[in-house]
């Protein structure tokens, strides 16, 4: 059942066998693979616990994976990964006592930025997700949905291209979230840039994605994929419709099928 | 209700600000009327009116040593700003001087001062001795707090930085010491009135050897001479100059703080 990292030419990525086991025990990851394809906006669905944000971790290099590894299939990553990397957190994780301006601007600042090369690129990143009046402000004056915002165009200020995105959304309303889905899908759009997208909400990830992992939990693997064929760009005729109905049901019945899935004993598929 | 609610927030801030001049006129008057129908000679306690008037009369002397004991405290105060931050920057970067000194500071800080004082004395010139006494009660808060601080740093923001390859001093700049500075100014408020306390012990005994000429020193020699309207002068400056010190330092932390941090921020803002 566990698909074994079908490579494509496409392939920004590949996951090989990982496992991660934590200091006190726990097994998160057990045997986890699967590739991550040039453009494609690819979403990780499951149980809580199933081990997708620390999958994404491993993927940005913020945790070690205590088996297999993370191969970058294309040419030039190795050599400095980071430049290439945007990271959205569950949390906005905005520098409280920094402007709207400075936090966008952290990951050039970082790196040695000329500070006009750097001041026209947050304009620029500030304009793509509809902060522009607000550079000045502090994060404590924003909405929730600001303030992701702000996360997000912090991580895209470096043009990177894999955007890795933990849960961005789960603490916002429903129409917050409606709304930044369809600038996330706008942005990704534009930019081409690859998403990872971690969710636990199968609507979600059919709204947005190209393709679907479901996973399972305690160890985490991969359950099944899911094609969304739909084309893009998707608006609120999609979320109405029979087919992302249709989708929804799908999506959800292999999440089912997930949970109910059987432990298998030391992780071997 | 709308109507009512900003007039009794107004009453409320008049009364704050009222009650106690009130209580103040009310305990002065009774104080005067105490020592005026009991004919209380003044070198048992003299009243409010004549310790106001000394204040006046003596106002040469007691200015220059207002003057004294101010720079003594602002100069220690200084020193341990400088000293508690640096100490706790070298400690965080690195554990070896940390295991190796802290328990130092530490003893620094729990033996008393007053038994440090006279030792003190002897080894160092006096007004050297005043302000290492000013110094070493008013460090250690500004290093505890300080230390807290860097040690208090949001771990999703710490992931960022590492992601973005932030360097240690990249991170200790951009990250740990902004995270830190709503300690540093609570550490440097305590250290404030602590090293206006330092200061005084010092003085006295240092006074009690014979020499200085700050406001403790003032007191001191004021009770020898039983001239204990004086005496009262000089502790009204103590306390005013005490308050000042306050006042001061909650306006910096104010300015510091007032954009970002929870405890500097209105109500509703």
């Amino acid at each position: 059942m566990a698909a074994t990292a079908p490579q494509t030419p496409h392939s920004l990525l590949a996951l090989h066998g990982v496992g991660k086991t934590f200091a006190n025990g726990t097994q998160a990851l057990a045997n986890l693979n699967f590739d991550v394809r040039a453009g494609e906006f690819l979403s990780l669905v499951g149980p809580s616990g199933c081990g997708k944000s620390t999958a994404l971790r491993i993927i940005a290099g913020l945790s070690a994976p205590s088996a297999g590894g993370v191969a970058w299939l294309t040419g030039g990553i190795d050599a400095d990964k980071t430049s290439h990397i945007g990271f959205v957190f569950q949390e906005p994780t905005l520098m409280p006592w920094a402007r709207v301006f400075d936090n966008v601007a952290l990951p050039l600042v970082l790196k040695g930025v000329a500070a006009d090369t750097i001041a026209k690129r947050v304009t620029g990143v500030l304009d793509r997700v509809g902060l522009e009046k607000f550079a000045r402000a502090f994060p404590r004056e924003l909405s929730g949905g600001m303030r992701m915002r702000v996360s997000i165009a912090r991580a895209l200020v470096t043009e990177p291209q894999l955007l890795l995105m933990d849960e961005p959304f789960a603490a916002l309303d429903e129409i917050t979230r409606f709304k930044l889905n369809n600038d996330l899908l706008q942005v990704w759009q534009t930019t081409g840039t690859t998403v990872v997208f971690v969710t636990h909400s199968v609507f979600e990830s059919v709204y947005l994605s190209s393709r679907i992992l479901v996973m399972t939990a305690r160890p985490g693997r991969v359950s099944a994929e899911l094609r969304i064929d739909a084309p893009y760009p998707r608006d609120q005729n999609f979320r109405t419709s029979a087919e992302y109905a249709a989708l929804c049901r799908r999506a959800s019945a292999a999440l089912a099928r997930a949970m109910t899935e059987e432990r298998p004993i030391g992780g071997q598929p | 209700m709308t109507r009512a609610e900003p007039n009794r927030e107004r009453r409320d801030r008049l009364l704050q600000i009222a009650l106690p001049i009130l209580v103040l006129a009310v305990g002065l008057a009774l104080w005067e009327a105490v020592v005026r129908i009991n004919n209380i000679p003044p070198y048992v306690l003299p009243g409010p009116g004549l310790i106001l008037r000394t204040l006046v009369d003596d106002w040469d002397l007691l200015s220059q040593s207002l003057v004294v004991t101010l720079a003594t405290t602002v100069e220690g105060f200084l020193l341990a700003a400088v000293g508690g931050v640096g100490l706790a920057v070298l400690f965080n970067q690195s554990r070896f001087l940390e295991y190796s000194l802290y328990p130092y500071a530490v003893i620094l800080q729990v033996t008393p001062i007053v038994a440090i004082a006279p030792l003190l004395l002897i080894y160092l010139p006096q007004p050297l001795a005043v302000l290492a006494c000013a110094w070493i009660v008013a460090f250690f808060p500004v290093l505890a707090n300080t230390t807290l601080g860097l040690h208090s740093v949001d771990r999703n923001l710490t992931d960022l930085f590492s992601l973005y390859g932030a360097s240690r001093r990249q991170i200790l700049w951009h990250l740990k010491l902004p995270s830190a500075l709503p300690y540093i100014l609570g550490g440097l408020r305590i250290a404030g009135g602590l090293s206006l306390i330092g200061a005084v012990v010092a003085e006295i005994a240092a006074g009690s050897a014979g020499a200085g000429s700050g406001l403790a020193y003032r007191i001191a020699e004021s009770g020898y001479r039983l001239n204990i309207p004086r005496m009262f002068g000089a502790l009204l400056l103590l306390s005013a100059a005490g308050i000042a010190i306050f006042y001061a330092l909650s306006f910096v932390n104010h300015l510091a703080l007032r954009r970002w941090h929870e405890s500097a921020l209105d109500q509703e803002a």
